[in-house]
């Protein structure tokens, strides 16, 4: 059985994640935002959600921020996850089952494709 | 919702869109007494005695998209279904307090489920956000607290690898060694 994780880990994992950023500092920033209202929630994207978090880490990639929001008045589309690539525009995407999440993160957070079959076409 | 941990984190989300910046979610289970009890507190905006009183009535929300909410009505009726009650207290500019209690053996109570993932899901998700999160069963406690983790990662986002490999590990070894063999 592992020890028990304790936050003096955090230290190395500090040191280690600070030279890898150094690294890694020319690569684009990555933000996937994950709808957890009511609607969301329901729907699964917690899972969606975990099974993104577990990509990032069995992929081992950095610079990518996960983050929520709410409901954004789509909820028959739900889970719905956004992804936002450098400066680039943002891309909406709806019924996003966790084997959906793990490919919109392969093919478009690192690969730089959208997933078109998935995506949500919204007026902005 | 099929779980108790995915309403925490419906609850925990109204918490967030209150404007808050300090959420204490707390769940204990009680063999001895045979409940289950979760509370949500936070220091958000808030609600009127009006708002309170109307709060678990689905056809009340402070949802803009659309005019009806059914996360807490839907719980109130399942622990009440459960020989338990939900109570919303609430003062404005104060914070809000939401408490849940079932029977623990009910054969209808809804299982706690994933509590974990619903830990990982409100830290990562909402960062800004200092989480204490404390699981109790009986007399041993986790308490997960976000605010030292973050200190210590000095700006390391919570989604790097290394971090949230961390993370995942922490919570669920927390979890897991507290959660009674009848637990579900």
């Amino acid at each position: 059985m592992p020890a028990i994780k304790s936050l003096d880990d955090l230290k190395r994992i500090r040191e280690e994640a600070l030279q890898k950023r150094e690294l890694k500092q020319t690569s684009g920033q990555a933000q996937v935002i994950v709808g957890m209202g009511t609607c969301g929630i329901a729907a699964g994207a917690r899972e969606t959600m975990k099974a993104i978090l577990d990509a990032i880490q069995e992929e081992n990639l950095s610079g990518i921020i996960v983050t929520q929001t709410g409901c954004i008045g789509l909820c028959e589309r739900e889970p719905i996850v956004q992804v936002v690539v450098g400066e680039q525009a943002k891309v909406t995407y709806g019924k996003v089952t966790p084997a959906i999440a793990r490919r919109i993160l392969k093919q478009h957070v690192v690969g730089g494709q959208v997933v078109e079959e998935n995506v949500i076409p919204l007026q902005s | 919702m099929r779980e108790l941990s995915l309403h925490l984190l419906d609850i925990a989300e109204n918490s967030v869109n209150a404007k808050a910046k300090n959420v204490t979610i707390f769940v204990l289970e009680d063999t001895r007494s045979d409940r289950l009890y979760l509370s949500i507190e936070d220091d958000g905006v808030g609600m009127s005695p009006e708002m309170v009183a109307q709060v678990t009535d689905p056809f009340v929300t402070t949802r803009t998209t659309r005019k009806v909410g059914l996360g807490l009505p839907l719980l109130k009726g399942a622990a009440e279904a459960c020989n338990g009650y939900l109570k919303v207290q609430s003062t404005l500019g104060v914070g809000t307090r939401v408490e849940i209690e079932f029977q623990r053996s009910h054969i209808d109570r809804m299982p706690l489920g994933d509590l974990p993932a619903t830990i990982l899901s409100l830290t990562i998700g909402f960062p800004a956000i200092h989480w204490v999160i404390r699981y109790q069963v009986n007399d041993n406690e986790f308490v997960f607290d976000s605010e030292p983790i973050q200190r210590e990662l000095e700006g390391i986002p919570l989604s790097d690898p290394a971090v949230l490999a961390f993370l995942k590990e922490y919570v669920e070894t927390g979890v897991s060694e507290l959660k009674p063999a009848d637990s579900f």
